[in-house]
């Protein structure tokens, strides 16, 4: 009988072996049979080689930590309260007499306003350099395809130096401005644009916007109903983009005065010649540096996920479609789009999380995202330790809500198997 | 022969202008389409040409062409670097030309000249006592420029390879400990920029090692680099690993190999053969990544760029040097970006 020395056979195959051979003995000299002798059990080899390992790891650590204390260092976070004695120029509103605790929430709240905007104008760009990258015209073609060459095979922080330092550093000063229509004005300080900003009305208007967002739930919900049903929607979508519109429009000339106010910016001269900008809303330089950067970026990349979604798609779904006499929208909207987004979302989730990631060189032009602050709060501080672990735990929270997030989105799209 | 074929295609469906309908004019908003394009590349181009013959003033690239590929290295001692890379080459070159030989010996000899190149290089570069009459040392303190940016990528992807291999093979394991021990360093090295791993091995690690142990700034850059691109490396080597059938596994015990040289003889040389592509982009990515020590104070090609932004002559001549930067890491990505496509043809990865 074919017998192992103990244990389940050890085979990486994962494979269940029948369970008599788990009480197999081996015979020994003479008649007399005993169990294995322990250092040749494989169950205690198993558990004394992760005890070993483990150990190892515990004393690696205890040996770095008694190495720490040596300098006379200590953890604590009690310094987080302390006035935080230096000014943030970007993000929420902090003065110096604010706590440490509320300069990383600035930077932290930077770092995520940056990847949001971020995320949304990369996945436009990629998308259209994407579908431009298969696109019949020759000459759009070779230009994507440039583009993405381009930008995928140099740097992000060559890039990066070079947008902030050889390009939005060296616009106009403000006081000589470029003026897009609006007005923007565009210099070397960053960009200011008008902006909507809510006045008195909005207090009667809010009401007409949730009404809105209630019928079009109902609609929508209804529309579901039907179609779960009866296999067609009985309401058209129209219906459901109209009443959005529609409600919030008609309550727009009901109430009484404007419920918003576009804030238009100006340029103001001050005494002493001083130039100031007020009104509006400002990117500064480098925000706007970091978010091209990032957007140009990812977008090359992004573009090549999305062009290979599109390609994955068998020709045989467009020609039997158009076989079929859907239209070329139809075809996209239909056929090709849904099969193509299961294989582009999940290397798109690793795009926003690069993207996230990459938001970190910030530091290197100046923006104030988390990492940059966390380094001002370290050098005021010295807190070393304290500081990286807040570091790595807000990355590693941002990380994981975005990949929450679009795995519930691809958990969704996926093939729903019969 | 039918008679159809006989008769020729319509004039304007061959030839240039059958291209030119077909391919930029065929519906009428393609037309428009590749109006719109040409008047952008045309005003693209004219803008660079017309920055980069008249206005742009090169002489800030021709006059520190030096210290962009070596950077502060003395200049005297410019011979080694340059013997170093005469080593690479040869030996990249003998590669090249036993590249099909089924002759085992040569490629075995190739494999350890390589092995060996590492240390021969290693010495040429930093010399040997201070005062040595053949080769002063030259601390790692002033390797900078695209030396230091070859130094970091490459020692950091070959000193990642056999910690991401461990990495991988832990994570396989059916040893619980093992394992999560192994996911959690993957997934939190995973989940964090590579600047926060700079940072822990910058500042941090000092301060976790005994008083008397101290490393130089390259060194500490370089831990980092290794740190991070080995928890890459892992995830590449995982998914070689993965894609070894079963059946190599069982007929590895039926022969009565034992795990560790089950391992070695018949898994990992056909996983580690299906991630040498992903090991290249992995290593250009890398080698881009590498412009990050900038950050934290070490003047590789970037960081010379910077610098020599700063020199008093050239003042603020920006766009001249970081295009120079950028035109330098494209050509060297491009081309390994087209050698690992090659690569991956010639290995036949994918295929059987």
């Amino acid at each position: 009988m074919f017998c192992r020395l103990a244990g389940r056979p050890d085979d990486p195959s994962g494979l269940p072996f029948p369970d008599s051979w788990k009480d197999c003995t081996v015979k020994r000299s003479g008649s007399e049979t005993s169990k294995v002798p322990f250092w040749r059990d494989i169950r205690v080899l198993r558990a004394v080689a992760q005890f070993v390992f483990l150990m190892g790891v515990v004393a690696l650590i205890l040996w770095a930590i008694s190495n720490y204390r040596q300098r006379g260092m200590i953890f604590s976070y009690s310094f987080l309260d302390e006035a935080a004695s230096f000014d943030l120029a970007e993000g929420i509103e902090f003065e110096p007499t604010d706590t440490y605790a509320r300069a990383f929430l600035v930077g932290v709240l930077n770092t995520i306003r940056v990847a949001v905007v971020g995320i949304v104008l990369a996945t436009l760009l990629g998308l259209f350099t994407g579908i431009a990258r298969l696109s019949g015209n020759w000459l759009l073609s070779k230009i994507a395809i440039v583009y993405i060459e381009i930008i995928r095979n140099t740097p992000l922080l060559v890039q990066l130096f070079f947008l902030y330092f050889a390009v939005i550093l060296k616009l106009p000063r403000l006081s000589s401005a470029v003026v897009l229509p609006g007005p923007a004005f565009v210099s070397n300080r960053g960009i200011v644009a008008p902006w909507p900003r809510l006045a008195e009305a909005f207090r009667l208007w809010w009401p007409f916007l949730l009404l809105a967002l209630a019928a079009a739930i109902v609609l929508i919900v209804i529309r579901r109903r039907t179609r779960a049903r009866i296999g067609r929607p009985s309401i058209r979508g129209f219906w459901v983009l109209a009443c959005l519109i529609l409600i919030p429009l008609a309550g727009w000339f009901i109430v009484p005065g404007r419920p918003l106010r576009l804030d238009i910016p100006e340029l103001i001269e001050k005494s002493g010649g001083v130039i100031k900008v007020e009104g509006g809303v400002t990117l500064s330089s480098e925000f706007t540096a970091l978010l091209l950067g990032l957007v140009i970026y990812t977008g090359a990349y992004i573009a090549e996920v999305v062009r290979s979604g599109l390609q994955s798609v068998a020709k045989g779904q467009t020609e039997a479609a158009r076989a079929q006499g859907f239209t070329n929208g139809q075809i996209m909207r239909l056929i090709v789009l849904p099969q193509a987004l299961r294989v582009i979302i999940p290397p798109l989730i690793s795009q926003y999380l690069n993207l996230t990631k990459n938001s970190s060189l910030a530091i290197a032009i100046g923006f104030l995202d988390l990492y940059a602050v966390s380094q001002t709060m370290l050098n005021q501080s010295g807190r070393v330790v304290e500081v990286f672990f807040m570091i790595m735990g807000s990355y590693l929270t941002i990380s994981l809500s975005i990949s929450l997030v679009m795995n519930i989105v691809n958990k969704r799209m996926q093939i729903v198997e019969r | 022969m039918s008679e159809a074929s006989d008769i020729a295609p319509p004039r304007v469906e061959v030839g240039v202008l059958g291209w030119l309908k077909k391919n930029l004019f065929s519906p009428w908003y393609n037309a428009l389409l590749t109006v719109a394009s040409l008047a952008f590349v045309v005003f693209v181009l004219r803008a660079v040409l017309r920055w980069a013959l008249f206005s742009a003033r090169w002489e800030v690239v021709t006059t520190n062409l030096k210290v962009f590929l070596i950077g502060r290295y003395p200049a005297s001692e410019a011979w080694r670097v340059i013997a170093s890379l005469a080593i690479v080459a040869v030996l990249a070159g003998l590669t090249w030309a036993f590249r099909k030989a089924k002759d085992r010996p040569i490629r075995r000899w190739l494999v350890l000249a390589w092995i060996a190149s590492f240390p021969v290089i290693g010495i040429l570069l930093r010399g040997f006592g201070e005062d040595n009459p053949f080769m002063p040392r030259v601390s790692a303190e002033v390797w900078s420029g695209l030396l230091l940016t070859l130094v970091l990528a490459i020692v950091g992807i070959v000193a990642s390879f056999p910690i991401g291999v461990l990495m991988a093979l832990g994570r396989r394991s059916r040893l619980p400990v093992i394992k999560v021990l192994c996911t959690v360093y993957i997934e939190t090295i995973r989940g964090v920029p590579l600047i926060s791993v700079l940072f822990m091995s910058q500042l941090m690690l000092p301060l976790f090692l005994p008083p008397h142990i101290r490393l130089a700034t390259v060194m500490r850059a370089l831990i980092g680099i290794t740190l991070f691109s080995s928890a890459y490396t892992a995830e590449n080597v995982r998914g070689g690993l993965a894609a070894v059938p079963r059946g190599q596994y069982e007929a590895a015990q039926a022969v009565g190999l034992n795990k560790a040289l089950m391992m070695i003889l018949i898994v990992l040389p056909q996983a580690l053969r299906n991630v040498i592509p992903a090991i290249v982009g992995q290593f250009t990515a890398l080698f881009k990544d590498t412009t990050l020590v900038v950050i934290v104070g070490l003047l590789e090609l970037l960081g010379i760029g910077k610098a020599v932004t700063g020199q008093k002559q050239f003042i603020g001549l920006h766009q001249e040097v970081y295009f120079f930067v950028a035109v330098l890491f494209f050509i060297c990505c491009y081309l390994m970006s087209y050698g690992s496509r090659r690569l991956e043809k010639s290995l036949g990865v994918g295929e059987r």
